[in-house]
């Protein structure tokens, strides 16, 4: 080729007769399919590596050597060749494969959780040769036995494909299962005492291609056939998985990964996949409730809305729209939010926030922002976050993968290990209220500054850090950006919608608007009535001395809650609200990524969804929000809300959604100062969520609470030395006047000094030690 | 039952020294696991994947594909008696037959006293010495059913200790070069560390 | 008989007693070779007496072995080779011997060729069961190194080499050179599929890996030290060299000889006083394996063919690893075929369905026929199930499989049924051999599988 002859930037063969463009580099699999060819496959998937194992996708090719016999997964295609399917030699092929499938697999498809959506079922019928001459006996092995809490695995149903274990190990990086033994007796199992206790495993079995893997939350709940699905985003946190919603009878059974490019590539994690569980919950509220006589009884709808509106117009009439306040609604949809923004709006309601004391100042939406796909194929990341594994799975995932691929260089800079910790290219650990220091001292190393000045940087940020302010990953950020103003930052908070929340308005509107000032006022009796969507300040606000004085000062708590939960059972009048799946709507994922959540099934009794509670309730104070349906909220969100323009235009948010941009973009430029330094006898503390704790959607499923751990003490092997104290012992733990017990746990991922103490665990609670308006929480530890 | 001994940890760790990659020293270090214990224990194998950044599953993976690794006590002689076709075709099936009546076992199975397993095994590497087998990876040639019988007494009279080391213990003599030069700082391991 | 003979190559030092220690090597010559080279040659000069040689690979597919070096790609380091000592296939028994009484001269033929090739470092892969070849070895890697010969600047030169010896746990797959680089890794021994890991481009640690067997590489002193002309001289011009062959089964005396190649022919081995002495009882040949379990079975016909690569490659198998099985008229071909079927059944690594599933579906069929219940159509499906594995059910065989280890498990059946078929019908009838046939399992039947 010359220089000047532009280069061929397709491929092209023949498939099947037909002439087809292919992308260099593209699997003959993914070729023939393209072109309408389906191969049958039972190892491949497209987001793992090619093994080329099952050697069920046999296909013929013609090249310059004479016709072949080849694995359509593994082999790429080349200029000129031609491929056949189908061909007798091609077709001998797969059927001789299929019939060695299944001579050693069981035939119970009709007992078989997978009857109706196996492939191998679907293979034998399409390309099988009809009957088994298999006489002799099969393998045998115990019934399905549990690998781990969640997933069951009968081996005799396995053919072997490799897809679990490679799972396991190439994308959740933990290789928990293996193949064991050789041969014919080839089998996936766990060590010994080893469960296989992922936070993934549930997409094993997604792909499972035949029955041998289950999970325990849909093991036979239903049958494929009565499965009716719809596309949705899953919203447990704020990555915004692409999901199927399956239902069965009107009941969900089971969300599966949708396979987009932007965001989860199929994946979820365990509690995203299983928390449908809480939807079906018979805890769930299924009426109104009003107070009684001291107790929440069940109400029709106009008596439950009257009674909220008289709260609502006495306080207002008494003592002006200031007393009332509105916390919670990043669990909704985006025109939940906006309609309750605009019922205060009309109310003139301007403390409201969606965050509970728990997330970052809006302002980091406003940042330069970057996209998952942009961070995961950025130079270099920096993560001033959580431990995304525990709060933002999927992300996690995706990063990792960035990191293996040796695209990108993660710079993890935290006070304790994260689950990135293993792939990050420098891991370094601070003191909580030391991170704009020591940020700002490896922006000046020299290889830093190199890795930097590469360009294509991203930043991750997010609160790391309960018992912290988030003010110091500000300006922990703000100093990445002075050093690196072309670098663009991905907020990542753990609710699902607060990104969407905050766009459609529910933010404070003013300086002193947030949770913990709305909370400070209702302690001291001026904030009168309390409104909570979804919100539940007891589990979630870091200081619960200050919930506990807030709901004490309180008069008035009116919630929109699908529970009664700690906090929603102080309500005087209790809203039932329609839960996920229950209820159409759009979400804002982290990055800003607006997409569509789907409704499945009908709402448990009467409950309604959150912007028709806010529109009929305005209704009930005289005020016509124009909204009697929910495409009407749509329509007038996507009118009135600039940032949500784009989704009106995309007309259907469906797949991989719209990337929407924060109306305010701000810098942050602040010298980067930490806190003072911690005396050398005490402990600063850390209290970062895990995966699995007490809020409400894991607590009220079943498989998933569980797996909750006991709260206790993270320390250092070197502090608990010191301490003298052993794994397990109780230790006092005292702070701004409070104290609580909690037992050690030794954990090296833990700097030293560092006291990590996981959010939101069964035991004894150590918010009573945090103190909102505290920059950090030193902490004087007892052994007892 | 038993983590390696901290004598043969340090000669895992010359081990590991000698590949570029830790993984790579998995299979020499289930050997040693074996040498210490008769059999790869499952404590031995969390230990070696504590030493390899492994976890115990991809060490058991690797381990139990290979048909050496026993994960329960066997006899401290092993004997292999060859099967396969060389040794099929002289006779090995009436020597097979003849142990199993000598010793009261099924192959595959242990004296109660612990002291023989036989296994029917592939070709061992004999064949123009058939019908042969190995004791504990040692061999002996042309094995008829009296010379098995004298072999049996002789290891039951422990007379011949010194031929065959208990089951486990392979080459006596070990590699002793302890880092190869060639594996510091080569390319693949820099690639691997510059993440 | 007039059978050709030739010098002792790499057996020369099979009868001194102390040839494998360093001072009997030394004495007898040894690391002249190694230092001729590092003096006196540049390393393309050491390959090209390598190509010069046309020295075909010992361990089984017989590529030359100067041209498989040559696919190394210029300039990418690390690289590495790869000694494959497992020595596995049925029938094959001559590495073995080469690394327990001349260790001395496979590791002089591993400097030589890491030297041709630029590599700084060696493994050299034992079969696990072979506890007196590791043994021998590791003595003679210390030896080595302590005298200079291997590690840094190799006798005062600039040349540097490490070998490091490791060794299996017992499973044959390990010995395709593949499964044997992932063995390496510490993984389970599955092969991988080529393209695209062919192991001189992508290998250990997806470096260019050059793999080699025992065997070739213990050739390569004399072929320095003579030049490669003179290897060539020694054989037929299509099979250079002289080369060792395992003779077992039915003969008077089975033995390992090194033989001139591609002169002598099959009758001359089982039949001369120099070797075999003929089939046992004065009885005849019925059918023989050329090259190891996995080859196409060779019958009377075949007897004066010579043993050169591609007289043998036309006929319908291979010399293969030079394992040579002769059965003479009392065999029963039913059990011979069995047991070499259960070989394969028994050693599939189970990565692809068709061998994992299929070997060990074939070794049931013929195990129930064994036992007395076979039935009429078991026949025509063992070619069926056959067909699945290796299409054709050819020579060279075509594969569904990764690997050859399946369509190799297809070889016994196609032989011995395709010839003997009247013997199989006997036993799907009467559950017994025929007459004059001796079943292996007089004292025993076949209990075990
Ligand atoms: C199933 C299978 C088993 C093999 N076993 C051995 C073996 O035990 N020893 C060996 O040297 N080569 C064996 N080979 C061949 C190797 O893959 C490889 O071709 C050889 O080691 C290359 O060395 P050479 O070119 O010097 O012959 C085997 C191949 C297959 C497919
Ligand atoms: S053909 Fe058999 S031995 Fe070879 S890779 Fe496939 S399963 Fe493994
Ligand atoms: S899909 Fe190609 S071999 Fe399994």
């Amino acid at each position: 080729m010359t220089d000047t002859a532009a280069p061929k930037t397709t491929v092209s063969i023949t498939v099947d007769g037909r002439a087809v463009e292919a992308k260099p580099g593209e699997l003959l699999i993914n070729a023939c399919e393209q072109s309408g060819s389906f191969v049958p496959h039972f190892c491949y998937h497209p987001r793992m590596s090619a093994v080329g194992m099952c050697r069920q996708c046999i296909v013929e090719v013609e090249g310059p050597r004479g016709k072949a016999l080849v694995v359509s997964c593994m082999t790429p295609v080349a200029e000129g060749q031609v491929v056949s399917t189908t061909s007798e030699p091609a077709k001998r092929a797969q059927e001789g494969v299929l019939e060695l499938l299944l001579a050693n697999h069981p035939l119970d498809c009709p007992v078989c959780d997978k009857g109706g959506e196996c492939p191998l079922q679907d293979q034998a019928f399409s390309h099988g040769p009809g009957e088994s001459r298999y006489v002799e006996e099969k393998r045998h092995y115990e019934k399905p036995i549990p690998i781990s809490d969640l997933v069951f695995l009968d081996r005799e149903r396995c053919i072997l494909c490799d897809r679990c274990t490679r799972f396991a190990s190439e994308v959740a990086g933990d290789p928990l299962i293996s193949f064991t033994s050789r041969g014919n007796n080839t089998q996936v199992m766990t060590f010994p005492d080893e469960p296989f206790s992922s936070y993934f495993s549930g997409n094993t079995v997604q792909i499972c291609p035949v029955g041998a893997l289950t999970a325990s939350p849909y093991r036979f709940k239903a049958r494929p056939w009565d499965l009716e699905q719809v596309e949705s985003t899953c919203t447990t946190c704020s990555v915004g998985c692409r999901t199927v919603v399956q239902s069965s009878r009107d009941e969900l059974v089971r969300y599966q990964g949708v396979d987009i490019e932007s965001v989860n590539w199929g994946w979820l994690c365990d509690r995203g996949r299983f928390n449908f569980e809480a939807v079906n919950s018979k805890n769930r509220v299924h009426a109104p409730l009003v107070r009684k006589d001291g107790e929440l009884v069940d109400a029709t709808w106009s008596s439950a809305l009257d009674a909220a509106g008289r709260i609502l117009r006495t306080v207002i009439n008494d003592k002006g729209p200031d007393a009332v306040a509105i916390v919670g609604g990043a669990r909704g949809s985006n025109e939940d939010a906006f309609a309750w923004a605009k019922l205060a709006d009309a109310l003139g309601i301007t403390a409201r926030d969606s965050q509970l004391g728990d997330g970052m100042p809006a302002e980091v939406f406003a940042l330069p922002q970057a996209t998952i796909a942009e961070v995961c194929t950025a130079r270099t990341v920096v993560l001033l976050a959580p431990d995304l594994k525990e709060e933002l799975p999927v992300l996690y995932l995706r990063l990792r993968d960035a990191a293996e691929k040796r695209q990108t260089r993660i710079i993890e800079v935290s006070p304790r290990a994260t689950g990135l910790a293993d792939y990050a290219w420098k891991s370094v650990r601070h003191d909580p209220g030391d991170q704009p220091r020591v940020v700002s001292a490896l922006l000046a190393s020299p290889d830093v500054a190199a890795q930097l000045a590469l360009g294509n940087v991203a930043v991750v940020v997010g609160r790391g850090n309960l018992a912290e302010s988030p003010e110091f990953s500000l300006l922990a950020v703000g100093a990445v950006l002075s050093a690196q103003p072309e670098a663009r930052v991905l907020p990542v908070v753990r609710r699902g919608n607060v990104r969407g929340a905050v766009t459609a308005g529910l933010t404070p509107q003013r300086a002193d608007g947030d949770t913990n000032a709305i909370l400070a006022a209702a302690a001291a009796g001026k904030v009168e009535c309390v409104v909570l969507l979804g919100a539940d300040p007891f589990t979630d606000v870091p200081d619960a001395d200050l919930v506990r004085r807030a709901f004490a000062g309180v008069k008035h708590v009116i919630a929109v809650d699908t529970f009664v939960t700690e906090s929603s059972r102080h309500a005087e009048v209790l809203l039932s609200a329609a839960a996920y799946g229950e209820k159409m709507g759009t979400t804002t994922n982290c990055e800003g990524r607006v997409s569509d959540v789907a409704q499945k099934i009908t709402t448990a009794g009467t409950a309604r969804p959150d912007w028709m509670i806010a529109a009929e309730l305005a209704m009930e104070l005289g005020v016509d929000l124009g909204y009697s349906s929910y495409g009407e909220v749509h329509a007038a969100m996507t009118a009135g809300i600039a940032a949500f323009a784009p989704v009106a235009e995309a007309r259907a948010v469906r797949r991989e959604g719209v990337v929407i941009a924060h109306p305010a973009a701000v810098r942050i430029t602040a010298a980067a100062t930490s806190a003072a330094p911690r005396l050398t006898h005490q402990f600063r503390l850390l209290v970062s969520r895990v995966l699995y704790d007490q809020a409400v959607s894991t607590s009220q499923s079943p498989s998933l609470a569980p797996l909750a751990r006991d709260a206790g003490i993270h320390l250092h092997s070197s502090d608990a030395l010191r301490l003298g104290v052993r794994e397990g012992s109780d230790l006092r733990v005292a702070a701004n006047g409070s104290a609580v017990v909690l037992p050690l746990v030794i954990d090296d991922a833990v700097s030293r000094g560092v006291a990590f103490v996981p959010f939101n665990q069964h035991g004894n609670d150590i918010r009573v030690l945090i103190r909102h308006d505290a920059p950090v929480t030193d902490l004087v530890i007892e052994v007892i | 039952m038993s983590r390696l001994s901290s004598e043969r940890v340090t000669i895992a760790q010359e081990i590991v020294g000698r590949f570029p990659r830790k993984k790579s020293a998995l299979i020499p270090l289930l050997h040693l696991a074996q040498e210490q214990d008769g059999y790869v224990a499952q404590d031995a194998m969390v230990h070696i994947a504590e030493m390899l950044d492994l976890a115990p599953a991809e060490v058991y993976g690797t381990a139990s594909f290979y048909e050496m690794f026993k994960f329960h006590p066997i006899g401290k002689y092993c004997i292999n008696i060859c099967t396969n076709i060389s040794c099929q075709l002289v006779g090995a099936w009436n020597l097979l037959h003849h142990a199993e009546q000598r010793l009261g076992i099924k192959a595959g199975g242990t004296t109660a006293d612990g002291l023989f397993t036989i296994e029917d095994v592939e070709c061992i590497a004999a064949c123009t010495e058939a019908p042969a087998l190995q004791v504990n990876y040692r061999y002996r040639y042309k094995v008829t059913p009296e010379s098995f019988d004298g072999l049996v007494a002789e290891l039951e009279a422990g007379k011949l200790t010194g031929e065959f080391p208990p089951h486990g213990t392979l080459a006596t003599v070990r590699q002793e070069t302890t880092e190869t030069w060639s594996n510091r700082g080569t390319e693949a391991q820099a690639k691997v560390d510059a993440r | 008989m007039s059978v050709p003979t030739g010098p002792r190559i790499i057996t020369s030092r099979f009868d001194v007693a102390d040839g494998h220690t360093y001072s009997g090597y030394v004495r007898t010559g040894g690391y002249q070779s190694l230092r001729k080279a590092v003096g006196t040659m540049t390393p393309q000069q050491v390959h090209d007496e390598v190509k010069a040689a046309e020295i075909q690979g010992r361990g089984g597919a017989g590529f030359p072995a100067g041209t498989k070096w040559g696919f190394l790609p210029a300039d990418v380091h690390p690289r590495y080779l790869v000694i494959n000592g497992d020595e596995s296939e049925p029938g094959t028994y001559k590495d073995r011997m080469l690394m327990e009484l001349d260790p001395h001269q496979l590791i002089e033929g591993i400097l030589l060729a890491c030297y041709a090739l630029n590599a700084a470092q060696a493994f050299l892969y034992v079969r696990g069961e072979m506890a007196l070849a590791q043994e021998r070895l590791a003595q003679a890697l210390n030896d080595a190194y302590a005298n200079n010969m291997v590690g840094k600047n190799i006798c005062g030169s600039q040349f540097s080499v490490d070998i490091t010896l490791t060794w299996g746990a017992g499973a044959y797959i390990v010995g395709e050179e593949t499964a044997l680089i992932e063995s390496l890794e510490g993984e389970r021994g599955m092969p991988r599929l080529k393209p695209p890991f062919f192991p001189a481009v992508k290998g250990l640690y997806m470096q260019p890996t050059i793999v080699n067997n025992v065997e070739t590489l213990a050739n390569l002193p004399y072929i320095v030290g003579q030049g490669g002309g003179d290897f060539k001289s020694l054989g037929a011009p299509t099979s250079t060299g002289m080369r060792m062959f395992a003779i077992s089964g039915h003969v008077n005396k089975p033995g390992v000889f090194e033989v001139p190649n591609g002169v002598t022919t099959f009758r001359m081995l089982f039949e001369a006083s120099e070797y075999c002495g003929g089939v046992r009882n004065g009885g005849s040949v019925k059918a023989f394996i050329p090259g190891g379990a996995s080859a196409m079975w060779f019958f009377p016909e075949h007897l004066d063919m010579a043993l050169d690569k591609p007289t043998v490659d036309k006929a319908g198998s291979m010399l293969g690893s030079g394992a040579i099985v002769v059965m003479d008229q009392s065999t029963d071909m039913v059990a011979a075929c069995w047991r070499i079927v259960r070989f394969f059944a028994r050693e599939s690594c189970g990565k692809c369905t068709p061998c994992r599933e299929g070997t060990t579906w074939l070794e049931r069929v013929l195990k129930r026929m064994l036992d007395g219940h076979g039935r009429a159509e078991d026949i025509d499906m063992l070619f069926e199930i056959s067909e699945s594995i290796s299409p054709g059910i050819a020579w060279p065989p075509r594969q569904t499989t990764i690997c050859p280890l399946g369509p190799s498990a297809v070889s016994p059946i196609a032989s011995a049924v395709r010839r003997f078929r009247p013997e199989f019908e006997h036993y799907i009838e009467h559950g017994r051999p025929i007459d004059g046939v001796e079943s292996p399992f007089a004292t025993h039947l076949a209990t075990h599988v």
